[in-house]
């Protein structure tokens, strides 16, 4: 009686997942090490040449990544936030009918978040012009090169920024519509957690918006 | 690796947590209590819990009302609340809800068992039956004479199959052999769904296997002090305790070699809790006993599992918060309808 080993349980829901990450991730791992090695080894390491990879892609590549990741990582951290937002003020919503309109104001924080997003967007895009790489100065052309990146980094910087602001606001809403949904009182409490989880989304912006300031690719 | 479980949660599981939490806060307060405790006649009772969660689920009663009518109708407003749940939800909390029906079943079972072997028609027992326990086979139990006909022919089938595998080597069903079959059936329930909270990992892992462990303590205190004065011999006693508290390995070993209640009271002196209980529980006039105690600790843990989100203990807590309540609202029904009213205050107060 002593030995007790634990027998897994019964119910399992479904094989686990682990053991073809685990395969996958040894399988690239050795293959990039081969490689690599081979590689270095024959003194060949010169090939990976970082430098010409950088110089080599266009300003405009890293600007519309910018502006990519500046709208969608928006968009999927305000809908995290208002999908776990709205599942909790409907559920909540159903014994204690009250709280459907107050709750509305954690959707809207969210939602803000999707807003910076197309905010900075819009921005960046404003900031591309064209250039001739061949036949402009040497100083515009690094200038746009400069710009390129600075616009990549601002919507990545927005992006990530918003995607955890969204996750934020929304985990605290659905504590805020579940706590309202028995105690009256207590809304207005959280909703202050709330704002200063917002807060972060809008530094993510305003650092954004300093790190574009006065760059454009092109000179017109 | 970090708790990921608030962020994915309420994609599944938001909607029925907000539900479930809708439904605790309609359990009967502390002024509800004090509303019933004063009524006069089971009429009274009926008009009181019309104005609470309970509304008009006595309406279609006929008159005069029974305790047992009061009992079945609270039954049956879990069973609803529990079966929408449970249509409602996805997996893994669907796997969740059905290790808490396993309990059900086992009672189940258990009754249709005792029942047979006192030659009862099977239609007399059916509707003693605890609806959240129900499954398909229960109808054909007392075609079965051992518990291995029992189990070839009827219980494979049902989802406590794993747990009959130390019963069957019982030679006859008797009064005796009945009760340990409950609880060894029991004692593989607990521990499996103990293995499966484990297995789910992050705050339903804490809530739950907290219950869980003081559930197998509690089993093991009380079918220590049961067995006192009966043929029931230590070796026996020892193989019906569960394996996932904390009185493993150490004080199970203490309790399969208890004599009396004293030393069962020294094994719980060394455990901060348990000794707590022990200390106040008595069976003198104004003291509470031992179930009592342990009730309400249970009571305080289930409500301690609401303080936590993102978690399906909240589910298990639900079922036995409303469960205490109906025990609460039938002792009341009975001390009103026998109009003994000396020990009607005794109900476990739970918020």
């Amino acid at each position: 009686m002593m030995d007790y080993e634990p027998r897994g349980p019964t119910k399992s829901m479904g094989v686990s997942s682990y053991p073809v990450y685990y395969s996958v991730y040894l399988l690239a791992t050795t293959a990039i090490t081969i490689i690599v090695g081979y590689y270095i080894l024959t003194g060949q390491g010169g090939r990976f040449d970082i430098g010409w990879l950088l110089s080599s892609i266009s300003p405009y590549m890293w600007a519309c990544l910018g502006i990519g990741l500046a709208i969608s990582l928006s968009v999927v951290g305000a809908a995290w936030g208002i999908l776990t937002t709205g599942a909790s003020i409907l559920g909540g919503g159903v014994k204690a009918p009250r709280i459907k309109t107050k709750n509305l104001i954690s959707i809207i924080f969210c939602e803000a978040v999707a807003i910076y997003g197309i905010i900075m967007a819009i921005v960046i895009t404003n900031n591309i012009g064209s250039f001739n790489q061949y036949t402009d100065s040497e100083d515009a052309v690094l200038k746009s090169y400069q710009a390129g990146y600075k616009m990549f980094a601002a919507g990545l910087t927005v992006g990530v920024c918003n995607i955890s602001c969204g996750i934020c606001v929304g985990i605290v809403g659905s504590g805020a519509a579940l706590a309202d949904a028995q105690n009256s009182t207590l809304f207005v409490k959280i909703l202050i957690i709330e704002i200063f989880g917002s807060a972060i989304g809008l530094f993510g912006v305003i650092v954004s918006i300093l790190q574009i300031a006065g760059s454009k690719i092109g000179t017109d | 690796m970090m708790n990921y479980q608030d962020m994915y949660f309420n994609i599944d599981h938001g909607y029925l947590e907000g539900l479930v939490r809708g439904f605790k806060s309609g359990i009967l307060k502390k002024g509800d209590y004090l509303n019933l405790v004063q009524c006069e006649t089971l009429e009274d009772l009926k008009l009181h819990l019309q104005s609470t969660d309970y509304g008009n689920f006595l309406a279609n009663e006929p008159s005069p009302l029974s305790v047992s009518t009061i009992d079945d109708k609270l039954k049956e407003k879990l069973v609803i609340e529990f079966n929408h749940l449970r249509n409602h939800c996805l997996e893994p909390l669907a796997t969740f809800l059905d290790y808490i029906t396993y309990s059900y079943m086992i009672d189940n079972i258990i009754l249709l068992i005792t029942g047979t072997l006192r030659q009862r028609p099977i239609s007399e027992l059916i509707p003693k039956c605890h609806p959240l326990g129900s499954f398909e086979q229960m109808e054909a139990i007392h075609i079965a004479s051992t518990p291995a006909e029992l189990y070839n022919a009827v219980l494979v089938d049902t989802p406590l199959a794993p747990y009959f595998m130390d019963c069957i080597s019982e030679q006859d069903l008797d009064e005796l052999n009945i009760e340990i079959i409950r609880n060894t059936l029991y004692k593989a329930y607990l521990e499996d769904f103990h293995q499966f909270c484990q297995s789910l990992g992050g705050a339903t892992m804490e809530s739950m296997c907290e219950a869980l462990a003081f559930e197998a303590d509690r089993r093991a205190f009380i079918i220590t002090i049961n067995s006192f004065g009966t043929e029931l011999t230590k070796e026996d006693r020892a193989k019906l305790y569960p394996r996932c508290g904390k009185l493993y390995p150490d004080g199970l070993g203490l309790l399969g070699r208890a004599d009396d209640y004293d030393q069962v009271r020294g094994v719980a002196d060394s455990y901060a809790e348990y000794k707590e209980l022990f200390d106040g529980a008595g069976n003198n006039v104004g003291d509470k006993t031992l179930e009592d105690k342990f009730f309400e600790h249970e009571v305080k843990q289930m409500k301690n599992s609401f303080m936590m989100q993102f978690q399906f203990g909240v589910f298990y807590a639900y079922v036995k918060l409303k469960e205490q309540e109906n025990r609460n609202i039938v002792w009341i029904a009975e001390c009103v309808a026998q109009r003994h009213r000396a020990k009607i205050d005794s109900y476990i107060e739970i918020f």
